[in-house]
């Protein structure tokens, strides 16, 4: 099992759910997180103040995924969240231990 | 006996004793019978008196509230709303009585006590407009006037926002009202009315023999010298330039210096939490302003009519070329600025409204909006003080741009209606440099008497009660530290 951790532009959210639910995908937390990368932020200017705002307003998505779907649910959420513009975001892979259903008590493989 | 011809009387009295007996019989003439006032009249100015609280309440509040942040929302429109109320109050108690009736030896400066309580006043009481044998209800002219008594220091609050503590402004607001308000209400608005004009006039018309004529003219000067300072000046203000604007926005300038800069002022980002609120806010304004300045007029008539295509015009003008200016200097016009112009041009016309033609209020709020946006940006950072929500910045400099300009654009030359006068019947010659030049006097004795008062009044606020909260108490939010509650809880 894999924790796939994307980070996208918020307006591609429901292109990226949409990848992800055709490659068979049951469910995903999502998040409203700020941060920057290589975009840096953007001024903004009220009367005669000016700040410079450097946190982007962007959506993370996790979802765990088994270790043989890994790289294509990679591959769908680049194809999704991809506009070729600076600040599309980033991917992280990560491994999970183990996995439990709440309300059936299945484990790992099963539970997700 | 209607009130207005009391008074009529009254002035009649006072000119037959300042000169003798000799030609009191020219004078001893009230009308049979008072005037009765028309019900559209009192209609329009009861509807003009609820919508310059529309103004206020939520107008001004909401923004106010939209251009701070989220943790001192509530007390925003807390300080606004505690204004509204205590003003409504202070006035019939005794504001209306300083600002519009007949003081004692100091009646250019301020009036006196005799309508204290509203003594005397009953549902049958008249009120003059500016036209003779016109009147309306006292009682809307005190609702009417009430309505721009409590607007007016409601403005001065925003220079002072995000750090003032409330305790403060409960007790600032009182005192303001008291030694600046009432008294530049009076300086600039009262007067004698049309009525005791014309009739004292025509009694100079009729007066036969240099003798009676002397003393005809004489008892005509003792009724022009029954008005405040700026008025025997013969200074225009129509709606409130300096009265309201002039005053609120110096008054903010005096109190953003002493209160002091907020905590983090130009270190840490201060944004508008919610220029959604904002836009909501400057068009209720807007609206309201139909009765502000329409209003002005006292009557339903074409110079109410005047005021109205002005205050359209005018503010869309001033909109528009502060959204310019922004495109040319900062490349990219933005809501607030459309907003801020809008105000600014409200501001810039209310003096002019009843004044000026279309085309000159278009003019008007052209350099209003240009010069107001000018000045919240380059020149006040240039000084680096804090007036939170430039009140300064678009009231006074904004106010001071309508009072020149009413004196240019009331030139009937450029399209103004001129100013009539009573004692010939008609519009009178204008003199546009000499107009300027009363306009600018009237200026100067607003900010210097709004200023050094407001000054005073901080300076003892200070010293005796304090005007801040404890830096802990700034960063957490005058929200919760002053009222104890949220604006938003999601």
């Amino acid at each position: 099992m894999k924790l796939v951790t994307a980070i996208i532009k918020p307006f591609k959210l429901e292109e990226v759910r949409s990848a992800l639910t055709d490659l068979g995908l049951q469910g995903m937390t999502v998040t409203e997180v700020k941060g920057y990368g290589r975009q840096k932020g953007h001024t903004e200017i009220y009367r005669g103040a000016e700040y410079a705002v450097s946190f982007l307003p962007k959506v993370k998505i996790e979802v765990v995924v088994p270790s043989g779907v890994v790289d294509k649910a990679v591959e769908a959420i680049v194809r999704a969240a991809r506009t070729g513009q600076i600040g599309d975001g980033k991917i992280f892979v990560s491994p999970i231990e183990h996995a439990v259903r709440v309300r059936t008590g299945e484990t790992d493989d099963s539970a997700i | 006996m209607k009130l207005s011809t009391l008074r009529r009387i009254a002035a009649v009295v006072v000119a037959a004793f300042a000169i003798a007996l000799i030609a009191a019989p020219a004078f001893a003439q009230a009308p049979a019978t008072p005037p009765a006032p028309n019900k559209g009249d009192t209609a329009w100015m009861l509807t003009a008196s609820a919508l310059v609280l529309l103004m206020t309440v939520p107008g001004l509040a909401l923004f106010y509230g939209g251009l701070v942040r989220t943790k001192n929302m509530l007390s925003m429109l807390m300080q606004v709303f505690y204004t509204v109320c205590i003003v409504c109050i202070i006035w019939v108690l005794y504001g209306y009585s300083m600002a519009f009736s007949e003081g004692a030896s100091f009646n250019a400066f301020v009036g006196g006590f005799s309508k204290a309580f509203l003594a005397g006043i009953t549902p049958d009481s008249n009120a003059e407009t500016f036209t003779d044998g016109i009147v309306i209800p006292e009682y809307v002219y005190i609702c009417f006037q009430m309505t721009f008594a409590a607007i007016t220091p409601a403005l001065i609050v925003g220079s002072m926002a995000e750090r003032m503590k409330f305790s403060a402004i409960v007790l600032f607001i009182p005192l303001w009202v008291t030694f600046v308000y009432f008294p530049i209400a009076h300086m600039v608005w009262y007067w004698s009315g049309p009525s005791a004009l014309v009739a004292a006039a025509k009694a100079v018309a009729a007066a036969s023999g240099e003798e009676a004529k002397k003393a005809a003219e004489a008892a005509l000067a003792t009724v022009q010298a029954n008005a405040g300072l700026a008025f025997q000046w013969g200074a225009l203000d129509f709606a409130g330039g300096t009265v309201v604007h002039i005053n609120s926005g110096i008054a903010g300038f005096m109190g953003a210096l002493v209160v002091g800069k907020r905590v983090g002022f130009g270190r840490e980002a201060m944004p508008p939490h919610s220029l959604t609120m904002t836009l909501v806010g400057a068009a209720l304004l807007w609206v309201g302003w139909f009765g502000f300045n329409a209003g002005s007029a006292l009557e339903a008539n074409g110079t109410a009519a005047l005021a109205m295509i002005n205050t359209f015009v005018a503010t869309a003008a001033a909109a528009l070329s502060w959204m310019l200016a922004e495109q040319m200097f900062k490349g990219k016009p933005s809501l607030l600025g459309g907003a801020s112009g809008a105000v600014a041009g409200l501001v810039a016309v209310t003096p002019a409204s009843g004044f000026a033609g279309p085309m000159g209020a278009i003019v008007l709020g052209i350099v209003a909006g240009f010069v107001c946006m000018f000045f919240v940006s380059a020149i006040k950072n240039a000084f680096g003080y804090d007036d939170a929500l430039d009140v300064f910045g678009v009231h006074c400099i904004g106010g001071i741009i309508g009072a020149i300009g009413t004196g240019i654009l009331a030139a009937p030359f450029l399209g103004g209606t001129g100013v009539f006068d009573y004692t010939a019947g008609k519009v009178g010659d204008y003199d546009l440099a000499a107009q300027v030049i009363i306009q600018a006097k009237t200026v100067a004795l607003t900010l210097v008497w709004s200023g050094v008062g407001s000054l005073v009044i901080f300076t003892i606020l200070k010293a005796v009660v304090g005007l801040r909260l404890d830096t802990d108490q700034e960063r957490e939010g005058l929200d919760l530290v002053d009222h104890g509650e949220r604006a938003y809880n999601y």
